[in-house]
């Protein structure tokens, strides 16, 4: 294994932190799905997809800045997803485990293949006049694009916050969340209240697609290389924890960037994987404290 | 078993090895060997996700172990591919149990198995990836030298007999496994795995029993892919791609039946050449066909096409 300066690990850090940021923002969206409908949603990375061809459309297009791209398409995508929610998930699993997860799978296949059949498989990313710009700070340089993604993350993780704990939306969806029949008792609608955590699930894919199509690129299978990497997350942070996805997403930033330098690119995606495997055998609850 | 159980099998398999009298051309051969080899494929997930319902989504680990084996063996070391076959339908059952040995120890199930499942298939791919003995990223191509000794065959036909012969011995396995007390305490465990322990069903060692024969088929499956292409990397071997399309086929066809994932493999891939004739080649069309009939099937209890097409005509 090479040994490198301080200063490039320091940074190899850092820059793991920025993205881990972004990954958690992926994650929340599957964690509060999970939370809430207790539904293991496989189709996210493929959505994610499909947020990304939409920030480069909107980009390619409409001549939208992907950060600007945000205001149109986390609306589209709440929709989005509350549609899917309503009209494909919810009335093929009648509540059955496995019946969600083969609906969520081909799902995600016939996204996955609508976008290759459009898109092809050539892989497409923006040229912004920012994406290669630094921030300082001290001796280590940051990518542009990557701090503001850090920063765009935690800001929509506060906002989830205030409209979860302050809102009565986000009462219904506490309450759907711990007893479901006792919020239906009291006039919750339930398939309502599912369907709107599922199209806030989406919209946070959305925010992320934004944030990460300066410094990434985009091809039909991209949304697999996040799919396992949220999985992970969100079994570390456990099920269901929104503060657990985004702590799981900043370790995992940093595992993945550290296992990049030391194990080179090819190798370096197996740390992730491992980690996952190991959670799952040994911690199934996760490493913050459980609440599945 | 008796004998009665295998005339349907019978039936299956001599009509099927009429084939090649009537279908020469190549492409059309190429096809039907290719169907085959998913059906295999399929024949294994069945085993553990049908009759077990331990739904994996990491059957490439098998096939790519198999796969893998069988070549580097003929390759690197002139193991002979016969033997070669062999070994890597045993390595396939071996990485199995041990995976199965690990989730189910540790109470993996429902999505939760899948998950790891498919992680696991993800760690294999990395690194084959990244190892020297599997090719790396080149890939691993087995010498073209046809000859019968090397598992090479001058027609495509005799390759659609062997893999028509591995189809229907995977069938009679199937159906001796549905008349033994294996299958039927495996059955149990799928349907409620609490009530079978309690009527002292020893669930681990079924569901392991399960997952080493299921990885042997699909590990078959691999092994006969790499004779038949001559060529694998690690997204061909350990893809999700044969993931899917092993899990797809049973859940299509009938999973827990003998003849589901056979029908759901001919019926698949059938479907999808028929639309690349009608609409031309666009890439990922089939899948998108496939994805949308996975809804439907399931959308419709009791979740397989047989019961979708009678749905279909009810309601007319």
């Amino acid at each position: 294994m090479p040994s490198y300066p301080p200063e490039i690990v320091a940074e190899a850090v850092l820059n793991g932190l920025l993205t881990g940021a972004v990954y958690g923002l992926v994650a929340l969206g599957l964690t509060l799905v999970y939370g809430v409908l207790h539904i293991i949603n496989f189709a996210h990375g493929a959505l994610l997809t499909m947020a990304m061809y939409a920030a480069f459309v909107a980009w390619q297009v409409f001549g939208l800045d992907p950060y600007v791209a945000i205001l149109p398409l986390v609306p589209l995508f709440f929709v989005l997803g509350y549609a899917v929610q309503r009209l494909v998930i919810m009335p093929a699993s009648r509540g059955e485990d496995s019946n969600i997860l083969l609906v969520t799978l081909g799902l995600s296949i016939v996204i996955e293949n609508v976008m290759l059949a459009i898109f092809r498989s050539d892989t497409l990313s923006v040229q912004v006049p920012y994406a290669m710009e630094v921030v300082e700070l001290g001796p280590m340089l940051l990518g542009f694009p990557r701090v503001v993604g850090f920063g765009v993350a935690f800001l929509v993780a506060l906002v989830l916050f205030v409209l979860l704990t302050m809102t009565d939306t986000g009462r219904a969806i506490r309450a759907v969340a711990k007893e479901r029949t006792g919020a239906a008792l009291v006039g919750i609608d339930v398939k309502h209240v599912y369907a709107v955590t599922f199209g806030i699930g989406t919209a946070c894919l959305a925010v992320a697609a934004c944030l990460l199509l300066p410094f990434f690129y985009v091809n039909p299978r991209v949304g697999n290389a996040f799919v396992l990497v949220a999985f992970t997350i969100v079994v570390l942070g456990g099920m269901g924890s929104v503060p657990g996805a985004l702590l799981g997403g900043l370790f995992i930033g940093v595992v993945e960037s550290l296992s990049g330098l030391y194990l080179g690119d090819s190798l370096g995606q197996i740390g992730i994987f491992i980690i996952f495997i190991l959670v799952l055998l040994f911690r199934p609850t996760g490493l913050f404290g459980a609440k599945a | 078993m008796t004998g009665r159980d295998l005339v349907p099998i019978a039936i299956f398999a001599a009509v099927a090895a009429l084939l090649p009298l009537f279908v020469t051309a190549g492409t059309w051969l190429n096809f039907a060997v290719f169907t085959l080899i998913i059906c295999l494929a399929a024949q294994g997930w069945n085993i553990l996700g049908g009759y077990g319902g331990q739904y994996s989504f990491g059957h490439a680990a098998f096939f790519g172990t198999a796969a893998y084996a069988t070549a580097i063996l003929q390759v690197r070391f002139g193991v002979s591919p016969y033997l070669g076959f062999g070994i890597g339908i045993a390595a396939a059952a071996a990485v199995g149990w041990v995976i199965g040995a690990l989730s189910f120890r540790s109470g993996l199930r429902g999505s939760y198995f899948a998950l790891v499942t498919l992680a696991f298939a993800e760690v294999f791919r990395v690194l084959a990836n990244a190892t020297e003995i599997t090719g790396g990223a080149a890939g691993i191509l087995i010498k073209l030298d046809v000859r019968p000794e090397n598992f090479q065959f001058e027609s495509r036909a005799t390759f659609y007999w062997v893999a028509l012969a591995l189809v229907v011995v995977a069938l009679v396995v199937t159906r001796a496994l549905e008349r033994s007390r294996l299958g039927a305490q495996l059955v149990a465990v799928r349907e409620n795995e609490n009530a079978a322990r309690a009527l002292g069903v020893d669930a681990l060692s079924v569901k392991l029993s399960a997952i080493a024969l299921s990885a042997a088929i699909t590990g078959a499956s691999g092994a006969l892919y790499a004779q038949y292409f001559l060529y694998l990397d690690s997204t061909i071997a350990y893809g999700t791609w044969i993931s899917v399309e092993a899990l797809l086929a049973p859940i299509i066809g009938g999973a827990g039946t003998v003849f589901g994932p056979v029908f759901g493999g001919i019926v698949l891939h059938s479907l999808s050449e028929f639309t690349k004739t009608l609409v031309g080649r666009i890439p990922g069309l089939d899948l998108v066909i496939f994805g949308v009939l996975l809804i439907l099937v399931v959308r419709f209890p009791p979740r397989d096409l047989p019961s979708l097409i009678r749905h279909w005509r009810g309601r007319r």
